[in-house]
């Protein structure tokens, strides 16, 4: 049979079209082939890269914070074992009924429980939630023998910050706290802040090196599935634990002092009178730092706030007082400068005439005849207004400045007031008034405007007592085994006689018949403490309530009664130590702050810290943790 | 050459159309296949279950239905054309009206271990008929406009069905299949350029009438980064996946996009992605190969047909297979929007798997009955 002629033309046509179609196929796979070398060869390098990315998760991991120990290595902030119970919902058929089973165990408060299935909801069903922490050791056992009953549930161990000596050190160590927005936003480029339960030190020791302590991050690298679930781990990093903060403090003298001070609204610095190292440093009462790991419960946080003994405030620093009678010190060696004659003597009959107006002494009736040595020891106010007369206001302000008050130290503890040291100039720039030879005066015995910290008048102390010394305090002795340097201590421009002469009246007052602090004295010989006590008042003694009779401290009201104030050194022959004690409304320098002093400082000197030697051999860096 | 004769005097005995059966094609096919079912192991974690023997299971199946389909004569298969696509478009239509979709338009033929959509049926009826059709008229007929009334609408009907279920891939896999088949059969130019030209003129009013989703693929092809976690998902990570693949790829069942689930619909849609990944570029030119060789083979056929119902059915055949390969790794490269197209013999999946051996199995009757002339007869229906 015959092709016919138009089925050849179909054939010719159709074999035509054939072609063109082939053709266009093996283009079109061309196109292909260079698509997939384009992706495969040329590209492989920028996709190789975003495969990488999108597999491997880069998690940080916390670094342990760094360790706060005295300086015999003793732990003041460490980190404990936080022991807690995590969640991973999609491990459990119930999570209702998970939790109903774990509540038998702990006690689930029906907030926890609205907050943790808020966070089961929020997370993906494969993330553990922290469901409960801060367990006992009972029931973290017992959640751990009843694992298989509660489906989904792990036990699960943290870190968390730990203060063993609670309140004795908030005011010291300060503490952390969780990390809110602000921080944050103060400090954008710091991945650790983002990581969940990370911690931040808000306080004390603990904010000036936060940064130390915090360490370097960690990182592990993850392989994850599309949906964030890990795989498994490529490589691990455990980054560098923070470094540790070596203090100046001795824990024994640091718990003695605030055993002896805690039923006072308190505060007392211990220093090294040569180094400015402070060895204790106590303000009473405090607050319970572990607290705030976790957040201040309400309740307790107001308890805090509505106490009149104001837990929170650092009274050693931020409390500020008129120093008192204390301050006779200075106001003795800017007379000596004035070239007054210790031993010429002024006649005390217990009132003073300046113009039309009676200053008092507080012994009434007066001392009689008293030279600068008397003076100290009985603490004349008459003896020492007549001498503040003399020398004026500009020069005891000039030696109370250079023997360290009306100043801030850049202390390690964050929260120094300055205080006030008035000068002619001060009140014209405050007031706007003229200087009143009154106030100078009563400057003299440290009252009016007068206003001094319990640090600053440890160093006024400790620079009166080292011979001059310009001692700077300073409670971080070495951070990451490094020793920090001591700042600069220059010589005061004083006549070390005229610190003798000061040093011998202090003398009086303790150790003197008839000194103001002389039942507070110290009877072992070679360990005699040099005192000078103070009472600061807080009110007013009207014209009418002096000739009645001054009302006693004890049947005031506790906030009328005056600050009872006392600064020390010791020992006398060859002193090492210094302190300043403040009980807020003690009553007298002599009655309540002497005897507690003389019992710390005794209790220091026991305790033979050995300062320099103590120096050459920083603490050891205990194991590690 | 051959006696014309012994072919058209009588018909062909079984064992005769066994020797003309093109084994090596089969070889090829299974090549082919066998890739896509080492992919479906890898994708299971080295697993035969739950894909690949499945998979394996349905190719054989689909090897006995090739070559039963091929063993019938190519004659019977001429006139059963029309009958089958009478029975197509009432599936279709019963799929759209009745609206099944909801059920599942796959329940509609369901064989046991496959399941038959009455779309993958029509994809070979649509070729059947329009193959039938143009067989029936001479060179200076076809391109008669009162001539062309009939396949068009033969085209429009199933087409305007689908786009209503709405399966947008199918419907231009049908629309591409029928154009080859009016191109083949020597369809004026001036048809396909004035087409051209309506489609492009269509374009803002089909636009309009597409889906959301249909749209969001579009503006996601233009630009995947725009939604690089939502509708750009997919395409980013098949780039990146074929990307990372490189020279030699990552390994057999090494790939991580695949592994860890960057990677979506990998055994299906994607499996090429996977192949890419695991095997590199050498192993993705390797499968293109296979499938170059297949589609020459296709082409070849329809070139050796005496016969023009055979030539037209295998190049409609070739070029629907050639289309399927083309936008499904055009598709993954990000040369072209997603829309849902299998890889042909590799990509899991029953119904595809028993279509396209179904329609290998008329190119293959194609080729045994190859020398067989049929008279071109009136261009009626029976």
């Amino acid at each position: 049979m015959a092709i016919d002629r138009r089925d050849t033309s179909r054939y010719k046509t159709f074999t035509r079209r054939a072609f063109i179609l082939g053709g266009g196929q093996a283009a079109a796979f061309l196109l292909l082939g260079s698509r997939m070398y384009y992706l495969q060869v040329s590209k492989n390098d920028e996709y190789q890269m975003l495969s990488e990315e999108n597999r491997i998760n880069v998690r940080l991991i916390a670094p342990l914070r760094g360790r706060i120990v005295d300086r015999f290595g003793t732990l003041l902030a460490t980190n404990r074992q936080n022991y807690r119970a995590v969640l991973i919902s999609e491990q459990t058929p119930n999570v209702d009924e998970t939790l109903h089973r774990l509540a038998r165990i702990v006690e689930i408060t029906p907030d926890q429980r609205k907050r943790i299935l808020r966070d089961i909801a929020r997370a993906p069903r494969f993330m553990p939630v922290t469901v409960t922490e801060n367990l006992t050791w009972d029931q973290f056992a017992q959640i751990n023998v009843n694992e298989p009953d509660l489906a989904g549930l792990q036990p699960d161990v943290g870190e968390t910050r730990f203060y063993p000596f609670s309140t004795d050190l908030a005011h010291v160590v300060g503490y952390v706290t969780p990390v809110y927005q602000r921080d944050i936003d103060k400090d954008p480029d710091q991945p650790l802040l983002k990581l969940p339960g990370f911690r931040i030190g808000k306080s004390g020791i603990e904010q000036t090196y936060d940064k130390e302590l915090r360490g370097q991050a960690g990182a592990s690298h993850v392989e994850v599935n599309a949906f964030g679930r890990v795989i498994r781990e490529l490589s691990k990093d455990n980054g560098k634990p923070g470094a540790e903060v070596v203090l100046t403090l001795d824990m024994e003298v640091q718990k003695f002092a605030c055993e002896r001070l805690k039923d006072e609204s308190a505060s007392t610095v211990v220093m090294d009178i040569h180094t400015g190292e402070v060895i204790s440093f106590v303000s009473t009462p405090a607050f319970d730092p572990n607290q705030f790991n976790t957040g201040y419960g309400v309740a307790a946080y107001k308890a805090l706030l509505e106490n009149p003994y104001l837990p929170l405030t650092n009274k050693a620093i931020a409390g500020l007082y008129p120093p008192g009678s204390t301050f006779k010190t200075v106001t003795a060696i800017a007379a000596l400068r004035a070239g007054i004659d210790p031993l010429q003597r002024v006649n005390c009959t217990g009132q003073y005439q300046l113009g039309n107006h009676l200053f008092h002494c507080w012994k009434k009736g007066g001392h009689g005849l008293m030279d600068m040595h008397n003076g100290i020891k009985h603490s004349c106010d008459i003896y020492f207004y007549d001498v503040a007369k003399r020398v004026g206001i500009d020069p005891i302000a000039k030696a109370a400045t250079e023997f360290g008050l009306g100043q801030t130290y850049d202390f390690d503890v964050p929260g120094e007031k300055k205080g006030i040291v008035p000068t002619q100039a001060w009140k014209r720039a405050v007031t706007g008034e003229g200087w009143q030879q009154g106030e100078t005066l009563i400057s003299g015995i440290g009252q009016g405007f007068l206003l001094t910290s319990p640090l600053q008048l440890a160093v006024m102390i400790s620079r009166i007592a080292n011979g001059g010394k310009a001692v700077v305090p300073r409670i971080t002795r070495a951070v990451d085994g490094e020793m920090l340097p001591l700042p600069p201590a220059p010589m005061i421009d004083v006549d070390p006689e005229w610190l003798k002469i000061v040093q011998r009246g202090m003398n009086g007052v303790s150790n003197e018949p008839g000194g103001t602090a002389y039942r507070s004295r110290i009877t072992q010989a070679g360990y005699e403490l040099a005192g000078k006590t103070g009472s600061a008042q807080v009110r007013r003694i009207s014209m009418a309530e002096r000739e009645s009779g001054i009302r006693k401290n004890d049947m005031l009201a506790w906030r009328l009664r005056d600050h009872a104030l006392f600064i020390c050194f010791a020992p006398y022959d060859n002193p090492q130590y210094a302190m300043s004690l403040v009980i807020e409304h003690g009553g007298s320098g002599s009655g309540a702050a002497a005897p507690a002093a003389r019992d710390i400082m005794l209790k220091v000197m026991q305790r033979n810290i050995a300062p320099e030697q103590a120096r050459a051999k920083p603490a050891s860096r205990a194991e590690e943790g | 050459m051959f006696d014309l004769s012994r072919f058209t005097g009588r018909d062909m005995r079984i064992s005769e159309k066994l020797m003309e059966f093109n084994w090596g094609f089969l070889l090829l096919i299974t090549a082919i296949a066998c890739m896509g079912f080492a992919m479906l192991y890898s994708v299971a974690d080295g697993s035969f279950s739950p894909w690949a023997m499945r998979q394996m299971i349905r190719f054989a199946a689909g090897v006995g239905i090739m070559i039963m389909v091929a063993l019938i004569d190519i004659r019977l298969w001429m006139r059963i054309a029309y009958p089958m696509y009478a029975v197509a478009l009432a599936l279709v239509a019963a799929v759209d009206i009745v609206g099944f979709k909801g059920m599942g338009a796959q329940r509609w033929l369901d064989l046991g271990i496959i399941q038959l959509q009455p779309s993958e049926i029509m994809k070979v009826a649509l070729l059947l008929a329009l193959a039938r059709y143009f067989h029936g008229l001479a060179h200076d007929e076809v391109s008669r406009l009162r001539n062309l009334i009939v396949p068009l609408v033969m085209v429009a009907l199933p087409v305007g069905l689908v786009v209503k279920q709405p399966d947008l891939g199918t419907a231009i896999l049908l629309t591409i299949s029928g154009a080859t088949i009016f191109f083949a059969a020597g369809l004026a130019w001036r048809y396909f350029i004035i087409s051209g030209l309506a489609v492009l003129g269509a374009i803002p009013v089909i636009w309009d009438r597409l889906h959301d989703y249909q749209r969001d693929r579009v503006f996601t092809f233009i630009n995947p980064e725009r939604d690089p976690l939502g509708a750009g998902y997919h395409i980013l990570q098949s780039k990146i996946a074929l990307g990372s693949g490189g020279l030699f790829g990552k390994g057999f069942m090494q790939g991580t996009q695949a592994h860890l689930n960057f990677l979506p619909e990998k055994q299906t849609d994607f499996i090429f992605t996977m192949l890419g990944e695991e095997l590199g570029f050498v192993g993705g030119i390797f499968l293109l190969t296979l499938y170059c060789i297949t589609l020459g083979f296709a082409l070849n056929v329809a070139l050796q047909c005496r016969n023009q119902f055979g030539r037209l059915l295998a190049i409609g055949i070739a070029i629907s297979f050639f289309f399927y390969v083309f936008i499904n790794i055009a598709m993954v490269m990000g040369l072209l929007p997603v829309v849902g197209v299998p890889l042909p013999l590799v990509s899991y999946g029953g119904t595809a798997m028993i279509s396209i051996m179904f329609a290998f199995g008329l190119l293959m009757s194609c080729h045994i009955h190859r020398n067989i002339e049929i008279s071109r007869g009136p261009a009626t229906f029976f």
